[in-house]
Parts: structure tokens; C-alpha cells; sequence
């Protein structure tokens, strides 16, 4: 019988296999930041271990790095610490770190993909759960923890169950203004927060296909928010192209030797998968969400849904629970909830199509009034492409904030965050009570939707923008 | 890793589902750079608020959590199982806990035990009925025991015995270090190198 994607990649990194042991899995790439490591390099120390592979580690900041001032002392203790514990780490152990302030900093999973080094068919792991972003790659990529963090580094290898794998088809062809974050917020509400558990998410079909490799990106990165630990995409000539030419893709007869193994990195037309959904790309249209988790999300034309029409009892609770914190009520039309802020930015949306596309937007258009927009590019790589384009002088004359590279306000660790009750429209990730700032409400949106937002101060979509929203930009 | 055999202890009934791991253990208590300290993190944001479940005063001392479905959903942050265990707990029951979660508590000694939806109900009732009743989470007999209670679970043997034995996973993984070795020297030259270029 075939195999699937995800079982190739498996099988191709079986390090030992032995009747009732999880499979001893090899792992290629092994991406650090300051966050969940320090615990587990003082675990190498504590047994007297090295880390095995330094020449497949690779660190950097960004959870903890402002996005202000970078040239001055970071004014949290902590979060100094935290960095300058990393920094230790790595010079004590030999791995490569790019530090704040280094032309390679960023996102961690902004920076594995633009260095080349995330590659088809390879094993990815990092302390993150968002690992998950590799995918597009065809990589078999997902998130650990701490202790695991500390196994790969003293092992390059992790005892692992072998996961269940899932087929999203997407047929059809997604309309104009429908991009992949509405694509992957759609997907995560109709399987469910859970739906994905156990399972390596492979997308495939139509639609998939003609995504660009930052678009995949954007897909696989939210395979954790339906549950599942990694996503991937079937590599294609998109992703050769993408990966020809940076700095760690392989050369010469290297790459020729590559592209013909990644050629093989497909799903069997026989193979069998454990489930398998489908879903008419035709059919989807922008996408938010009104609640405190992912799948809790409804096409932008749709209102706040009433907790009363959901069957099962603790999805009843749980959108009740939902809509006291964002401050919502049953009826209320998404188009109408307005917001304080907008953050266009992170490993989701983070990279240069997404501040193409929010730019697009806003030029020659003002951010509303009593409205904050951050822009905060995923990596200094993608700050430079974007100024070089002059994205940077199109986002400061709208009058959003044109930040450095990090996290930011993705997860609120540094001083990006939400106050208590303010709303946002964010292009990241997670709507999580609090997950933005204590007490603050996310709607997770696409980064078109974020920079309509922004000029028209409630969720919106850059069809709502009419020609006169433009031409009170140019008068003021 | 510390070992787990059996453990008897009264229960919180945490009557939520989808407690991802951001309301376990907040972003800003992950600066730090230890596995301790974390307890008064532990469902930060939900303890400002005095009835909720884990500030009730028959709750104090207890030890078993048990929780709606999609327990554990999120970050990949390890802190929220050393903030349970950095509170007391030993155990959580769910009928669903998310893959890192689930895997970051096992290699810590926190059993998270799933029992069907229907028998995380019982529990509850019993134990909101009853603060002062026991649950047992035996992982010998591999069976959650209370009052009128009595459910199987599953755990998979391998997973069971590092439990039991609080074995530590590095060190089993070493004893096979000549099949690493053997398995880097086989891997094609094409594969991406962090070295400098």
C-alpha cells in the first residue's frame, strides 16, 4: 500500500524501532529562542552533556524583544535576563545566535524558512508550538517542550509515537478577496479546537497548490490551533524556487540530488489516510473570530452567533464564557464591533506579502481616529525588503506604527500588549483570553482585513473601503 | 523525573472546556529561566476572582484536576505543567488533552489520565456534591477510583513504565547512542547545515 507525505518523511528519519518502544525519531533542524531553553540547557549541565549537533541548532530572539528602542538597555529585569541567559547558552555551548540587533533576528519561524534552511522532507522541532509553520515546506515540522528541547539537544534525536494523518482537501478556487488566513481560520472552525489531535494535518487539492510558499506558511502555521501538532503541504516547484538561492538551500550537485528526493515527497495515489475532510475553496469568504479560541470564528458578513444555537452543552458554555470576556452579544453584527487596535505582524502574518497586502490597503488612507496600528515585521530581513519598497514611509503616512522585528504583540511578553478591555484586530495567531495583554479581546483576522479595520475603526474588509476613505486622506 | 505509581487526593472540578495554556500559566511568568516558582501563576487571570473554583476553601490541599475536554490547548510552554505541579497537583483528568500538553506532562511525572466525557461528569457531580471526597489515580491497575466510581484508562505500557520507574528518557535514548551514529552516517549531504555560510 502507499504512503502518505507525512509517513515518507516519518519513515526516512527512523533512527530505531523496536516492538513496543515509540519510534527513536531523527531530527534535522532544531530552532531555539530564549523562552523555553533555559531550563533545558541547565539540564545538559546538570548531567555533565553537550549538545550532540551544533551544526543543526540554531537560536534566536524574539518573544521577549522589544520592538522600540533596541539600541538601549531592555527595561524589563526579566526579560533582559531571559536574553542574556540565551546569549550565555549559546557561547557556553557553541550554538549559532542571533541575537537583537543582528541582521538575521526575528521570528523564529520567519527566520528558519528565509535562511533556507527549512527544506522538503526534513524534521523540524522547536521549543514553539507555531513549528507547525515548516510544513509548507513539507518538512515534518512541530512543536516540544522544554524537556524534549533538552532530549534533542543532547541527542538530535525524540522517542515518538507515530501520529495519525488527515487529508484537508481544498477544491475549487478561492475567491479574489479570500486570503489563506481566512482560509486556515475557516478550516480550524469547522474541525474544531480538537479535531486536529493525533493527527499530521497534510492540505492538498486546488486551491492549496496555487497558494505562494509565505501563504502555505500562513496555513500550516495554525495546524496547532485545530489540535494538530504539525501540517504540511506536499513540496512543488513554488517551494524549489523559493528555496533556490538562500543562504543554507544546497548548491551544485547538492541541490540536484535534493530536488530529485523532494520530487518524491508526495502522497501516494494509494495511500490511505486515517480521516479526511474536504473542503469548497469556492465556498469561503473573510474570516474573524468573535470568541476566545480559534474555532470559535464566523465569516465577516455573519454576526455574533447566540450561545443558545450550540447542540453540545459545553460548546453552549463555552461561547457564553466567550462573549461575556470579549464584551459581545448574540446578534451583533461582526462588521459593526469596533476596535482600539490593530497589529499587523507575527509567525502567521508576519512576513513581506502580508505588510504587501496591509500597505496596499492603507496607502493613501488614514488610520481612524482613536484607532493604534502596529506594524511589526516577522525578521529584520523582511523590515529591510519592506523599506527597501517603501512599505515602512506608506504604513508611518496612514499614521500606523512602524515597529522592529519580534513577536510583540502576538503574545504580549514584552511591552506590546493590549490594556484591560481594549480590542483588537490581529493578524496573529491565538484570541485566548488575556493572550494579548491582561484582559484584552482579540478578533483574529487576515492582514487585508486588519488594515480595513484600521481605516474604518470596526472589523471590515478592504470591500468596504469606498473611494471617499481615500479622499479624506488626502485632504487631512 | 519523578515516579508515579498511585496517588488519593480530593479534587478541584474544573467545569470549562478548551483551557488552553495561556490561562494555566501567563505569558509574562514564562520570563523565567527555572521549572519552580510558578504557583501562583497557575490560572492567574481566573483567581482574581474569588469563587472560581481554586481560591473555594474546601478546594485547599487538593490535588486532582479534573477538567472539561481539550484540556492543555496552545503554547507548547512546559511552564504550565511545572505550574500545576509547582500548585500540588499530581493528576489531571480530562476527556481530551492536547498532543504537547499531554506529552510535556508525562515526561514531568503529571499523569493526565483520560476517562470519557460521561465519567469526567460523574466526578464532577460527585466531587462538587462531596469537596471532601477522594479520588484515586491508580496507574498500576491503570483505574481511577471514587466513590460509586470505578473506570479503566489507557496508557500506553512504554509511557507507563518510564512513569513507574521515573525513568529518565535521555539516558534511555544514550543506551542506543550506536544507533544514532549509525543513522547520521547515512544521512544524505544535502541536508541543511546551520554552519555559518
Amino acid at each position: 500500500m502507499g504512503r502518505t507525505l507525512a509517513e515518507k518523511v516519518w519513515d526516512d528519519h527512523v533512527v530505531r524501532r523496536a516492538e513496543g518502544e515509540p519510534d527513536l525519531l531523527y531530527i534535522d533542524l532544531h530552532l531555539l529562542h530564549e523562552v523555553t531553553s533555559p531550563q533545558a540547557f541547565d539540564g545538559l549541565r546538570l548531567n555533565g552533556r553537550q549538545v550532540r549537533r551544533t551544526d543543526l541548532t540554531i537560536a534566536t530572539e524574539d518573544h521577549n524583544t522589544p520592538t522600540l528602542d533596541i539600541d538601549k538597555p531592555i527595561a524589563d529585569p526579566v526579560s533582559r535576563t531571559q536574553l542574556e541567559t540565551l546569549r550565555k547558552n549559546c557561547a557556553e555551548f557553541g550554538v549559532r545566535l542571533h541575537p537583537l540587533g543582528d541582521v538575521e533576528q526575528g521570528v523564529v519561524h520567519v527566520v528558519g524558512p528565509q535562511l533556507g534552511l527549512t527544506q522538503p522532507g526534513t524534521t523540524v522541532v522547536c521549543g514553539d508550538s507555531h513549528t507547525s509553520t515548516h510544513g509548507a515546506f513539507g518538512a515534518l515540522a512541530f512543536g516540544i517542550g522544554t524537556s524534549q528541547v533538552e532530549h534533542v539537544l543532547a541527542t538530535q534525536t525524540l522517542p515518538l509515537a507515530r501520529p495519525k494523518t488527515m487529508a484537508i482537501t481544498v477544491g475549487g478556487e478561492l475567491p479574489a478577496d479570500v486570503t489563506a488566513k481566512d482560509l486556515i481560520l475557516a478550516i480550524i472552525a469547522k474541525i474544531g479546537t480538537g479535531g486536529g489531535q493525533g493527527y499530521v494535518i497534510e492540505y492538498r487539492g486546488p486551491a492549496i497548490e496555487k497558494l505562494s510558499m509565505e501563504a502555505r506558511m500562513t496555513v500550516c502555521n495554525m495546524s496547532i490551533e485545530a489540535g494538530a501538532r504539525a501540517g504540511m503541504i506536499a513540496p512543488d516547484r513554488t517551494t524549489f524556487d523559493y528555496l533556490q538561492g538562500r543562504d543554507h538551500a544546497p548548491t551544485g550537485a547538492d541541490w540536484d540530488a535534493a530536488v530529485e528526493y523532494w520530487q518524491t515527497l508526495r502522497t501516494d495515489d494509494d495511500a490511505v489516510f486515517d480521516h479526511e475532510v474536504y473542503i469548497d475553496g469556492a465556498s469561503l469568504a473573510p474570516f474573524v473570530t468573535w470568541g476566545t479560541n480559534p474555532a470559535q470564528g464566523a465569516p465577516l458578513s455573519a454576526s455574533v452567533p447566540d450561545p443558545a444555537s450550540f447542540d453540545d452543552p459545553s460548546d453552549r458554555q463555552a461561547a457564553e464564557k466567550a462573549l461575556e470576556y470579549m464584551g459581545l452579544h448574540a446578534g451583533q453584527p461582526l462588521r459593526e464591533v469596533k476596535v482600539d487596535t490593530v497589529f499587523v505582524g507575527s509567525c502567521t502574518n508576519g512576513r513581506i506579502e502580508d505588510l504587501r497586502a496591509a500597505a496596499s490597503i492603507v496607502e493613501g488612507r488614514q488610520v481612524a481616529d482613536g484607532v493604534r496600528m502596529l506594524v511589526v515585521p516577522g525578521s529584520v530581513r523582511v523590515a529591510l525588503q519592506a523599506v527597501a519598497e517603501g512599505l515602512d514611509k506608506v504604513f508611518t503616512a496612514s499614521g500606523a506604527e512602524w515597529r522592529h522585528a519580534g513577536c510583540s504583540m502576538c503574545l504580549g511578553m514584552n511591552p506590546d500588549q493590549l490594556a484591560p478591555g481594549e480590542r483588537s484586530a490581529s493578524t496573529s495567531n491565538r484570541n485566548f483570553e488575556g493572550r494579548q495583554g491582561k484582559g484584552g479581546r482579540t478578533h483574529l483576522v487576515s492582514p487585508q482585513v486588519a488594515a480595513a479595520t484600521a481605516v474604518l475603526g470596526h472589523l471590515a474588509s478592504p470591500a468596504d473601503l469606498t473611494d471617499s476613505d481615500a479622499r479624506t486622506a488626502v485632504e487631512a | 523525573m519523578e515516579a508515579f505509581t498511585t496517588h488519593t487526593g480530593r479534587a478541584v472540578p474544573l467545569r470549562r472546556s478548551n483551557v488552553d495554556t495561556d490561562q494555566i500559566i501567563p505569558a509574562h511568568w514564562l520570563k523565567k529561566v527555572t521549572r519552580n516558582g510558578f504557583e501562583d501563576g497557575l490560572f492567574e487571570a481566573w483567581r482574581k476572582d474569588e469563587k472560581f473554583v481554586l481560591n473555594l476553601p474546601e478546594r485547599a490541599g487538593a490535588t486532582v484536576l479534573v477538567a472539561g475536554f481539550d484540556f492543555g490547548t496552545g503554547s507548547s510552554r512546559e511552564h504550565a505543567v511545572w505550574a500545576l505541579q509547582n500548585y500540588g497537583f499530581k493528576a489531571v483528568i480530562s476527556s481530551r488533552f492536547a498532543d504537547i500538553f499531554r506529552g510535556n506532562s508525562l515526561k514531568n511525572g503529571l499523569l493526565t489520565v483520560v476517562l470519557p466525557q460521561e465519567t469526567v461528569e460523574r466526578l464532577w457531580k460527585l466531587t462538587e456534591a462531596d469537596p471532601t471526597a477522594e479520588v484515586t489515580v491508580d496507574l498500576v491497575a491503570r483505574e481511577v477510583r471514587a466513590e460509586g466510581i470505578t473506570a479503566a484508562f489507557e496508557l500506553d505500557d512504554n509511557a507507563r513504565w518510564r512513569l513507574l520507574e521515573g525513568l529518565d528518557d535521555i539516558s534511555l535514548t544514550l543506551a542506543n547512542e550506536a544507533d544514532i551514529t549509525t543513522y547520521e552516517r547515512s544521512r544524505p549531504a544535502h541536508k541543511p547545515s546551520t554552519v555559518q555560510v
